[in-house]
């Protein structure tokens, strides 16, 4: 059994948000004077509000973290999924010990290496070689630590040409595999990193998460990774925390956690039942909805995933010149195919008719998509139209270690019969 | 779960509050390699790309120098203690320089790393402590300069001055150090205070140079007494430094064990407060700088 690393318990946060300046001294008397001579709970953190920064709040202290509770085993690779202001941040910083919780504790057995950010500490005057130690050692290594994997460092950075160059010098893709080079040679126990992804090309972001790879599967060391890239966080991590407005939402195996995470996303709804307003003199459209195949209750589309479209509608009059059309658009409106039940071979019946569609699997690219649909008379009369009926988001699915990470161009990827001749 | 957590040794608690003496000495001793590369960073990014290089560190002593000379010496007449003029005001302004350097650039240490402190954990005393260390290589090559001069005077003597090095000479590492912590600890202070009201950036920038006339870089301490001055002059902890730094290398000043021992416990009471709000500070500043 595998032990546990890190505990975190009851840890919570508390920013001041609007200007720090005026008062603060008179402020801090009171609350010097409350807490520490009359020996009472701090007042201002009394009235602290959830971190919901749409909403307007009345009091000027916000929890970014609230009562996290979690535990992380050795050898585990924990994603930290939430959106922007989440706290996902604050908690890296908090375990990073850049900043101090405001209530509750972290315990952590063994070093702790984080990449809040890569380079930090570079001096633009001083060259390559010179910058590793130094970078290396505010990270946490000794000399001779630096000494003993300088050739590998200087390799896995490919700018050996430039080692002794001023780093000012350097583009700003080499500065930052430089930099990524020191930082994942780095011998901890724990490594922390946060959206190193966002930089760097292609080739660099291979080498990125492949290395990551090969740390948390490969050496067995805990690794915590904070990405908004769910391909990249499904393909590394096996466990998901989700953060919502400070709180852990979701801590379960990565793909529920993901899941959780992208439907709670209320811009893409994958189900819709239509009210008396679709209830016209020819038919009634009762219902649409987008899942993958043979799972009704998952809602995330994954690019892997066979994916099933069913319309639920009543036919009023019978008529087999009544065509049931969709369009398929992309995020921004150009319409992609056209596809209906016609070209399929299904013919509708009088009353209830419920007509499923398969997209193949792998069909469709990551991405959003809008789809209209339309219901046509004899090939040619519109009888009713409706655009962006419905809106579905197909995600990143599960990767190998060292692959692309990022969208391929177009919006489908059809799965073709290739053979040799 | 609990059961499990709670039996075992962990090698670390990050914790909200802590005790206020619970500086970490064995992180620092840990991170000693990187105060040595902070070192050598402040001391080749500072002459890159110039022509004259190190040359520079001589070249500001050696101006202040010929200025105070000029002004205080030859336009106002101030007694430089029967010693050469120049000999006089460029021990005065090397160990001045020392101590202000050390106070001016340690007092803005956390707003000046907050892009590093902002980004990862180590130690935040390694960065004051790196500064105190980079100057003393300015310091040493300034010192340089000093006896440069004493040996031109030694060979070219004017005619009614007169120096000599003493036996106060074994007390220079002291000195060092006495002004090395003084202006660390007051610096570490003043830091500390500046993450949440800046106001006292504005003081420092420009009371260190007013502190330097109530020290003895410009007049002998005989003179303030002369003019009846002398306790004023004498409630500044580094005249006491400087007098002795003085009198160690060219046998002029007033030197007492007394005056000494109450800079040295001014010292130590600075640097344990600095020492210890610094470290309460460093846990949080990022949040309110």
């Amino acid at each position: 059994m595998s032990r546990p690393i890190i505990h975190v318990e009851n840890l919570s946060k508390a920013y001041q948000i609007g200007q720090i300046g005026t008062g603060t001294i008179s402020r801090d008397i009171e609350r010097f004077w409350i807490t520490k001579v009359l020996g009472k709970d701090d007042p201002f953190l009394k009235i602290g509000e959830t971190n919901d920064r749409s909403s307007k709040g009345t009091s000027d202290i916000v929890w970014s973290l609230k009562d996290i509770n979690f535990e992380i085993n050795q050898g585990e690779a924990v994603g930290i999924i939430g959106k922007n202001g989440a706290g996902k941040s604050t908690l890296l910083k908090l375990l990073s010990r850049v900043t101090a919780p405001t209530n509750g504790e972290i315990k952590v057995k063994g070093r702790i290496a984080s990449l809040l950010e890569v380079g930090t500490g570079f001096h633009p005057e001083l060259s390559g070689r010179e910058n590793i130690y130094l970078n290396g050692a505010i990270l946490g290594m000794r000399k001779k630590e630096i000494t003993s994997k300088l050739d590998e460092i200087i390799d896995f950075s490919g700018v050996e040409r430039y080692i002794d160059t001023p780093v000012k010098r350097y583009s700003s893709g080499m500065y930052v595999r430089l930099a990524f080079a020191v930082a994942a040679h780095l011998e901890s126990e724990i490594l922390i990193v946060d959206e190193v992804l966002a930089v760097g090309d292609a080739e660099f972001q291979k080498k990125c998460l492949g290395k990551m790879g090969d740390i948390s599967k490969g050496q067995g060391r805990t690794v915590l990774f904070v990405s908004h890239n769910m391909a990249a966080v499904k393909s590394l991590c096996s466990r998901g925390i989700f953060l919502e407005n400070g709180m852990v939402k979701k801590d379960d195996i990565v793909e529920r956690a993901v899941g959780a995470y992208l439907s709670g996303d209320s811009e893409s709804q994958n189900q819709k039942t239509f009210s008396k307003d679709y209830d016209k003199k020819q038919f009634s459209l009762q219902q649409i909805s987008i899942n993958p195949v043979g799972n009704n209750d998952d809602y995330v589309l994954d690019e892997y995933q066979e994916i099933e479209i069913n319309t639920t509608f009543t036919v009023k009059e019978i008529d087999q010149s009544m065509h049931f059309t969709y369009v398929l658009n992309n995020e921004i409106g150009e319409p992609l195919f056209t596809f209906s039940h016609v070209s399929g071979g299904v013919h509708l019946q009088l009353g209830l008719n419920e007509v499923r569609c398969v997209l193949p699997k792998g069909f469709l690219n990551i991405g959003s998509y809008f789809m209209s649909f339309y219901v046509i008379e004899n090939a040619k009369t519109t009888l009713f139209v409706e655009k962006d009926i419905m809106t579905f988001t197909i995600q990143e699915g599960e990767r190998p270690i060292g692959s692309w990470m990022g969208k391929e161009p177009g919006f489908i990827k059809p799965v073709f019969d290739w053979s040799k001749i | 779960m609990d059961k499990s957590s709670q039996s075992q040794n962990w090698d670390l608690v990050i914790k909200g509050h802590t005790s206020l003496f619970d500086v970490k000495f064995k992180d620092l001793w840990h991170y000693r390699d990187l105060l040595f590369l902070f070192v050598k960073r402040d001391f080749v990014s500072f002459y890159k790309q110039t022509i004259l290089g190190p040359l520079w560190f001589f070249i500001q002593p050696i101006f202040t120098t010929v200025v105070f000379s000029f002004v205080f010496s030859n336009l106002a007449g101030i007694s430089t203690d029967g010693l050469p003029n120049y000999l006089f005001y460029l021990t005065g302004i090397t160990a001045w320089q020392y101590f202000a350097d050390c106070l001016t650039k340690t007092s803005t240490v956390f707003r000046d790393n907050v892009s590093i402190f902002g980004k990862v954990y180590f130690p935040r005393l390694i960065m004051p402590l790196s500064i105190v260390v980079s100057n003393l290589v300015r310091f040493g090559v300034q010192l340089l300069l000093m006896f440069c001069m004493m040996i031109y005077f030694y060979l070219f003597p004017i005619a009614g001055t007169h120096f000599e090095i003493t036996t106060g000479i074994f007390l220079f590492p002291i000195l060092i150090l006495l002004m090395a912590l003084l202006g660390l600890g007051l610096g570490l202070v003043i830091t500390a205070i500046t993450t949440k009201y800046r106001d006292l950036v504005f003081l420092v920038t420009f009371g260190v140079q007013l502190l330097m006339y109530g020290t003895t870089v410009i007049y002998p301490l005989s003179y303030a007494r002369e003019k009846g001055y002398g306790y004023l002059v004498e409630l500044n902890p580094m005249t006491g430094i400087i007098e002795s730094f003085r009198y160690a290398f060219l046998g002029k000043g007033e030197f007492t064990f007394w005056s000494l021992g109450y800079s040295a416990i001014i010292t130590f009471i600075l640097l344990f407060i600095g020492i210890i709000i610094f470290n309460r500070t460093e846990k949080n500043f990022v949040d309110t700088i």
